[in-house]
């Protein structure tokens, strides 16, 4: 058992309130107006809504927008890879699954993702590969806990020709 | 943000029942029921939760009812607070989503022979050595590292594989639901994800709600009762709240996946694809039932490993002895989860599966099923609030064979997590809680904000609800000291 930390590291262990509490920013695109995603309120969970001018890009923000829940990204490094190749039913339960297996390989290899390369794409079926970085606490500051992706309220719908995906997030 | 108010009918029946008639929505099978004051009811109508309890009245089967609890808020297919019996012979269903996705989430209460006093001058560093032995945060893994091989015995023993293997006494399980580990757990049914996830985190507290808290009890209500668990005023308690870890998130995630792609196959429609379920006593029912019930052993061994690095941490910092520190279980009770339990439906008996989520079992007294020594007052009914405020201990009673023998579960969140972070901006909760004279230790920067007193409900006035509507009766109230958090 070890002892309780001397004072100073008991000062990083401890939270400082709220300083660091606009974790989930809407991101702008530098060269755009348009949003890769935003965080929707929901009582007890994170709501995430993502768009895309195709469905290549809506499935490439919504991923990026759970791993900024899931950790910071800023020190992250694309150096391991994924291959992610998927089917389902349909558009919406596809835009699921592909959340849900980054999800597991964050779970199980450890690893954040921030960079996402989508190769095929139809309302069946996907193949991507997904590139991220272990997690090594020196460096990476992980924030949220995700525990699953739900089905509660789940959409992928043209808006105004723009591509939108809503998902919740149970937390 | 201002939020729309729920406008569905909630009729009046008495001071803490209010009725969504069936006639709201023609796919309704059963009436709603919320127990809830009015002072609650102004919360609940600020989000979807009621709209969820009517949801989850379309369930085929569904028994008298669709109840939720007055700490109710909005999840995801069922609200947290829910509580929904099938009949089983009646092609009753099983759903994931009436469980939820950390199985057999649960609290437990342990006794100890100190008193405040005893412990104040040294409270921080007690806290900070909690902290520094129980595995917590995000992803956290436990010292534990097991083999498929031992993790399918795991799975089967529940409870009685950590204290076989040193974590504990016999005399806990006597003390724990199921005696922590229900029949009917099957292995074979468990993906490989699952296994995976679920061999490094034995004893681990894991993050968000989940905490290890050490209280001290600030009011009896009950004499009797409280003498009967051998508490009384100014004594300090521990208090476990955690669950299955991510073998429970992933054995949700395969089956409701799986019955979202079944429900055509039994004619079944649902609302909310997360209502997505199975007849009970289908194959896709029956396999989600074993592996259900081994996610809710793995949590049962999750808290008896955690409590006893706890009483390790007590031992150790205190140099007391295990007898001098009297840290004896009180109970253990699970809040998600579905039970099959025999009812008299209009004088018939009948078998039901009974789903909370969020919400408590809460036996009266005589059940064969409580333990010898609780069988006069009835079974403990342990309930958490925020960390800045109180928790209690309740026991059942007869009057809540109307709920199936369930009451609520904690105190329930009125802020969204986003929400408490904005509202909170600047703030030091860690500071304001301090000044409270609560020492508070989080693996996570934003867990604090997130899970802040104003986040929540008032536990006070949800334990208030269960009390006068007779569904739980008061012994004791505890007031935390030192919180430890994911």
């Amino acid at each position: 058992m070890a002892d309780p930390k001397s004072p100073g590291e008991r000062k990083r262990a401890e939270t400082k309130g709220a300083e660091s509490f606009a974790a989930h920013q809407i991101f702008i695109n530098p060269k755009g107006n348009m949003k890769q995603y935003e965080i929707i309120d929901h009582t007890a969970d994170i709501g995430l809504r993502a768009y895309g001018k195709d469905l290549k890009q809506l499935f490439i923000n919504v991923a990026r927008g759970m791993f900024d829940i899931l950790a910071e990204l800023k020190n992250v490094q694309a150096k391991d890879k994924a291959e992610i190749k998927l089917e389902a039913p349909n558009i919406e339960e596809l835009f699921l699954s592909w959340l849900r297996e980054l999800l597991y390989q964050y779970n199980s290899r450890g690893i954040i993702f921030k960079e996402f390369l989508i190769d095929k794409l139809s309302d069946n079926s996907i193949s991507a590969s997904a590139g991220g970085e272990k997690v090594d606490l020196k460096r990476h500051r992980l924030k949220t806990e995700i525990k699953a992706v739900t089905y509660h309220q789940l959409k992928v719908q043209k808006v105004k020709g723009v591509w939108q995906g809503e998902v919740i997030f149970d937390v | 943000m201002k939020k729309d108010l729920w406008q569905g009918p909630l009729e009046k029946i008495d001071d803490y029942r209010w009725r969504i008639p069936k006639r709201y929505n023609p796919g309704m099978r059963v009436p709603g029921i919320i127990y809830a004051d009015e002072n609650l009811l102004k919360d609940i109508r600020t989000d979807r939760a009621p709209e969820q309890v009517a949801n989850v009245a379309h369930l085929p089967g569904i028994v008298k009812y669709s109840l939720a609890m007055p700490d109710i808020h909005w999840g995801y297919g069922f609200c947290i607070g829910g509580v929904a019996a099938t009949d089983v012979e009646a092609d009753g269903v099983i759903s994931p989503g009436g469980v939820g996705f950390d199985i057999n989430c649960g609290v437990r209460l342990v006794r100890t022979n100190l008193s405040e006093k005893d412990i104040k001058p040294k409270l921080r560093d007690l806290v900070y050595a909690l902290f520094n032995n129980v595995p917590a945060g995000v992803g956290s893994k436990g010292e534990i590292r097991i083999s498929s091989q031992e993790e399918k015995k795991l799975l089967v023993k529940g409870a009685k594989w950590a204290v076989e293997k040193g974590y504990g006494r016999s005399e806990d399980l006597e003390y724990t639901e199921e005696h922590g580990a229900i029949e009917g757990a099957d292995p074979q049914v468990v993906s490989a994800r699952a296994y995976e996830r679920g061999q490094k985190q034995p004893g681990t507290l894991g993050s968000g709600n989940h905490f290890l808290e050490i209280q001290v009890i600030d009011q009896i209500y009950d004499n009797q009762a409280a003498a009967v668990f051998n508490l009384h005023q100014g004594q300090i308690t521990l208090m476990i709240h955690s669950g299955s870890r991510g073998f429970g998130y992933q054995i949700c995630d395969d089956y409701a996946k799986g019955m979202v792609r079944t429900l055509g196959k039994f004619g079944i429609t649902v609302p909310d694809r997360q209502l997505a379920c199975a007849p009970v006593k289908s194959p896709e029912g029956k396999a989600y039932l074993g592996a259900m019930r081994c996610a809710a052993n793995y949590a049962w061994c999750n808290r008896q490993v955690l409590m006893e690095l706890a009483r390790r941490v007590f031992e150790k910092f205190l140099k007391l002895s295990p007898k001098d520190l009297g840290m004896d279980l009180i109970y253990d009770v699970a809040h998600n989860i579905a039970k099959i339990e025999k009812y008299k439906i209009d004088g018939e008996e009948k078998l039901l599966c009974v789903h909370r989520k969020g919400a408590t079992r809460a036996f009266a007294p005589g059940h064969p099923e409580l333990p010898e020594k609780y069988k006069s007052i009835g079974q403990p009914v342990i309930i958490p609030g925020d960390m800045g405020r109180n928790s209690y201990l309740l026991v059942g009673t007869e009057k809540a064979a109307e709920t199936f023998y369930s009451t609520c579960h904690g105190s329930g969140r009125v802020m969204s997590r986003s929400a408490a972070i904005r509202h909170l901006k600047g703030r030091s909760i860690a500071r304001e809680l301090e000044q409270k004279g609560i020492y508070v230790c989080s693996a996570g920067r934003q867990t604090l904000a997130e899970e802040a007193p104003e986040a929540y409900k008032n536990v006070n006035d949800v334990v208030n609800v269960v009390h006068e509507a007779g569904i739980s009766r008061r012994v004791c109230r505890m007031r935390p000291l030192g919180v430890v958090k994911g």
